[in-house]
């Protein structure tokens, strides 16, 4: 692979984090500091995608920040499963900030301007994890999302933001100092270096159990993937305001952290030492208790957003089941899942949020015929839920397909019974909420009459992504091409 | 000024105005700020432009006087030491521009007693960090303690008997060092470091020897506040006034484990203390890794934030003192390294505690709440800085922490590494604790809507928040810089053989 040094991908780390400046000084006129949240968003998109021709050519760019330890250095690299990532992070941020927009001030929120100098931090930190060289320069972008995203979780300043804040940092400060950052000073004491290389740096360097350790340490180090009993933290982040929730709960924060198990998987482990060690195993079983517990406890919550976070906690998990799967079909559906997933629980979660600023309601059992009168939402949310239940024709079908292939390639029919059992718990746990919201009749009807749909800057953005479950299943060309040249290189 | 005098005149010139400040502040209160920073000022570009001749051209040895050792005093100005006379010079210029305020608005009319020992103190730090001689560093080293227990004394509260407690402690330590060199001399008839190291292995290495060695480190550790020996630091570190608290803290404890160092490998060899008598060197590392755990776990109990700090700069005296005796590279230069970035940690963290106590009386939890809005680059300094303490990179604690913990997993110390870890979430918990306190405003706050009244924000005064910025960004800058830093510098400070 030619990386060719490039300041464009510094590029796209930065020019949100600089951007925090005009936000932070255009306090005072919050219609200056929308449209730079919403310039700078398109600016990074922009930037990422400038970058693509090269990728798609099998090549890419380099960066190099400074050695700092002998052997390792704080360097960006653009390939193909980076660029993947950072587009669709960077595309949905644009759909998010015209969503936030429209919801921050239906609601009149306060302290807006920490809201979006906190997302531009965040959404910095994101891309740079997407392009990380190696596993330092991860990590301290990994950090830097976790701390960025806390002024975002405990916006509400409430008591229960105070806990949820608490548990936040606890899991994921503590998982990253106490289990990643030994796996990998581990790493680096066994190899001399922390870089991502094709093929793992791993072969050979160390024995079986080590191996496994360190695979167990960075699945549970990278607690934003929330595997379980790593969870917990993220239906409790669900206090935050529901566009930080759509997209750092839906996109951002827990696609890192898959992000992060994968690019171990692929660039430190090699997918042919963890063949050779029979450590798929490990992967797909974590992540089948996860999905399928998770989809079982989706189950039984009422409040839609914490109904949303437990199905993300399962979706998560068949990115790493995928990828555990170690067939070809398997890691390019376990791959394909992440922009699938990304699509479909954004809209579903901005279908929420329109919900809340157009009705108030946040429970299930209150959402009764509010599809009637809300039809714009409720479409798109049935269209969400299809494509992450999986079936055609949205794009979700894609993924799941490709990774029961991969199941049956590998000889793995158990895990083709579950992705068929966690898919038919999706369904019962999301078409309910459509069923109700159309059929259903609730008690004091007379109260929904002045319920009309949300306001037209959240209508635009979730009708887009939700649109685009459609768009990706028609269209699966690009992130079949760039997943392509990561699965098999 | 002759450039191979410079170092010379980076020590001389805070003792020159010292005195200046103390006759000048009689006739006139404004004049001490001038002098004070003047002075500084010129130390530091003096001892910038050493320590860049040093990486050019390498170390030398400089006669005090024309008067030749053993009889007069040398001094060795290598890598290691023009590098502390740089942190030194770097530290007490930026301190010293907070401490101006603050001790103009402390002590009003005694500043230019207050500036005086100040400077006196400063000048005793340069002393240490360049002197090749052993008997000389028992001298600066009282010079600077004295220094210390006066400017505490100047203090809040208990300052007085603080202070007091110090001084039985501090000439305890320095006793013990006397005694050391003592033997040393008797042993060896000579107090020249250079003369030292030449003649001690030729000697029977019987318990004369042993005795003035571990006489020279305990006292040394008393003086660093090694753990258990560190209990007079946290009500002396916290009684004091904060103009001298942002130049005490981050140095006198560190320049003290420089000591160590420069004792250890310099006058005595790694073959005497880690090979002849191995199973010390083991008990070191287990009092230190005890130490980093005693120490974390008493600063959760603590409820002011002063006094937090204080038994965290205990626990950081850990690192060093285990990382140092864990008898290898990895372990040497993450101990210097920490040198380093610790004192920057400190300033940091103590400049933070001075622009605080300057806008709010009481720096106990309660009356941190919603800090945040009222003082932001305040508490986003403070941010920085508990995050090198934490250990995330790209800040600097990040990159020591690394070079330790390899140390330690190098050399089988697992109950070190495990301890650095520790400490690393314990200090997560402890300045989340105060992060969360400032960023809430009261426990139940619920905030809909604007239409909550705005906080007014009262920053503290200019001259206490650009220092504090200042020293933030280095935590940044020196964090990326590291892989030069211990390349170019700490590299050479490594005896050979390691």
């Amino acid at each position: 692979m030619n990386l060719q040094p490039s300041y464009w991908p510094l590029a796209a780390v930065l020019i949100s984090l600089l951007g925090t400046v005009p936000i932070l000084l255009s306090d005072r006129r919050p219609n200056l500091r929308e449209a730079w949240t919403v310039l700078i968003s398109i600016g990074k998109f922009v930037i990422v995608a400038s970058m693509l021709p090269a990728v798609l050519e099998g090549g890419g760019y380099r960066f190099t920040l400074a050695e700092v330890l002998p052997g390792v250095a704080i360097a960006l690299r653009v390939d193909a499963m980076g660029m993947y990532f950072a587009l669709v992070a960077s595309f949905l941020w644009i759909l998010t900030s015209i969503y936030s927009i429209g919801y921050m001030r239906a609601l009149d929120e306060h302290d807006q301007t920490r809201y979006y100098a906190s997302f531009a931090v965040a959404m910095s930190a994101t891309v740079g994890v997407a392009f990380s060289a190696n596993l330092l320069t991860l990590y301290l972008f990994y950090e830097m999302l976790s701390l960025s995203t806390y002024p975002l979780v405990t916006h509400k300043q409430d008591a229960e933001a105070r806990s949820a804040g608490r548990k936040y940092l606890t899991y994921l400060l503590g998982t990253s100092v106490a289990l990643t950052l030994p796996a990998m000073i581990l790493i680096y004491t066994l190899t001399g270096t922390l870089d991502f290389t094709v093929g793992g740096i791993l072969a050979g360097k160390a024995d079986a159990s080590t191996v496994s350790i360190l695979l167990v340490l960075l699945v549970f180090g990278f607690a934003k993937a929330a595997v379980m009993p790593l969870h917990g933290w993220l239906p409790a982040a669900m206090v935050a305001p529901t566009p930080v929730s759509s997209f750092l709960h839906g996109v951002a924060v827990v696609k890192v952290g898959v992000f992060s198990i994968l690019r171990m998987v692929f660039f430190v482990f090699g997918t042919g030492l963890l063949a050779d060690l029979n450590l798929g195993m490990v992967l797909t079983t974590l992540a089948s208790v996860t999905v399928l517990a998770a989809s079982l406890v989706a189950l039984t919550q009422d409040n839609l957003k914490r109904r949303l976070a437990y199905s993300t906690i399962g979706q998560l998990s068949y990115m790493i089941l995928g990828a555990g799967m170690l067939t070809a079909a398997g890691m390019t559906g376990g791959l394909l899942h992440l922009s699938m997933h990304a699509f479909g629980k954004i809209t579903l979660f901005l279908c929420a949020g329109a919900i809340y600023v157009a009705a108030h309601k946040s429970n299930i059992s209150e959402m009764d015929g509010l599809g009637r009168r809300m039809p714009v939402t409720y479409a798109a949310f049935f269209m969400a839920s299809v494509s992450i239940i999986g079936m055609p024709p949205m794009g979700g079908f894609l993924s799941k397909w490709s990774m029961v292939i991969g199941a049956i390639d590998g000889g793995q029919l158990l895990l083709v019974a579950v992705i068929l059992i966690s898919s038919l718990l999706n369904a019962a746990y999301f078409f309910p909420i459509v069923y109700r919201g159309f059929f259903a009749r609730a008690e004091g009807e007379n109260g929904r009459e002045e319920i009309r749909e949300a306001p037209v800057l959240c209508l635009v953005p979730l009708s887009v992504t939700a649109l685009f479950c459609l768009v990706l299943f028609l269209w699966p060309t690009l992130a079949l091409e760039l997943i392509q040249r990561v699965v098999s290189p | 000024m002759s450039a191979t005098n410079l170092h010379m005149y980076a020590l001389a010139t805070p003792l020159i105005g010292a005195f200046a400040v103390m006759v000048a502040g009689q006739f006139s209160r404004r004049a001490t700020a001038p002098i004070v920073l003047g002075v500084l000022s010129f130390s530091f570009a003096a001892a910038l432009t050493v320590f860049l001749q040093v990486l050019s051209g390498g170390g030398f040895r400089y006669v005090v006087g024309n008067w030749l050792a053993p009889y007069g005093i040398e001094l060795s100005v290598d890598h290691l030491g023009s590098l502390m006379q740089v942190l030194v010079s770097g530290v007490a210029l930026t301190a010293s521009v907070s401490a101006v305020k603050s001790v103009a608005r402390d002590l009003e009319d005694r500043q230019h007693l207050f500036f005086t020992l100040y400077l006196i103190l400063v000048a005793g730090l340069h002393g240490l960090v360049l002197t090749a001689d052993a008997f000389n560093v028992y001298v600066l080293l009282e010079i600077a303690s004295i220094t210390a227990y006066g400017l505490i004394a100047l203090g809040r509260g208990r300052a007085i008997v603080s202070s007091f407690n110090y001084v039985i402690m501090g000439s305890t330590g320095a006793c013990f060092y006397l005694l050391g060199i003592g033997y040393l001399y008797i042993l060896t008839g000579t107090l020249n470091m250079a003369d030292l190291a030449r003649i001690i292995p030729t000697l029977q290495s019987g318990p004369a020897l042993a005795t003035a060695f571990s006489f020279c480190i305990v006292g040394l550790w008393i003086k660093m506040a090694f753990f258990p020996l560190h209990v007079w630091l946290p009500n002396a570190y916290s009684d004091m006034p904060d103009g001298a608290a942002v130049l005490v803290a981050p140095l006198m404890t560190k320049v003290t484990i420089y000591l160590m160092i420069r004792f250890m490998f310099s006058i005595f060899s790694p073959a005497y203390e880690f090979i002849q008598h191995a199973g010390v060197q083991q008990i070191v590392v287990g009092i230190a890794a005890v130490g980093i755990v005693c120490a974390s776990a008493m600063a959760l109990g603590q409820r002011d934030l002063r006094r937090m700090l204080t038994y965290l700069i205990v626990a950081e005296v850990g690192y060093m003192v285990g990382g140092v005796w864990l008898a290898n590279a990895q372990g040497l230069t993450g101990a210097i390294l920490h040198i380093v970035n610790d004192a920057l940690m400190t300033l940091c963290l103590f400049l933070a505690v001075s622009a605080i106590a300057s806008r709010v009386e009481d720096l106990g939890f309660e009356n941190l709440r919603g800090l945040t809005r009222r003082m932001p680059l305040t508490v986003a300094a403070l941010v920085v800085a508990a995050l090198s303490m934490i250990g995330v990179p790209p800040t600097c604690g990040f990159f020591s922490k690394w070079y330790l913990l390899l140390g330690g997993i190098e050399a089988g110390q697992w109950l070190y590494v495990g301890a650095l870890i520790f400490s690393s979430l314990v200090n997560a918990v402890l300045f989340f604790r105060v992060i969360e306190i400032a960023y809430f405003r009261t426990p139940d706050e619920g905030v809909h809507g604007s239409g909550h009244e705005a906080v007014p924000v009262r920053e503290a005064p200019a001259a206490m928040l650009q220092p504090l910025v200042v020293a933030a960004a280095a935590l940044v800058v020196v964090g990326l810089a590291t892989g030069p830093l211990v390349q170019h510098v700490i590299r050479f400070a490594l005896p050979g053989g390691f």
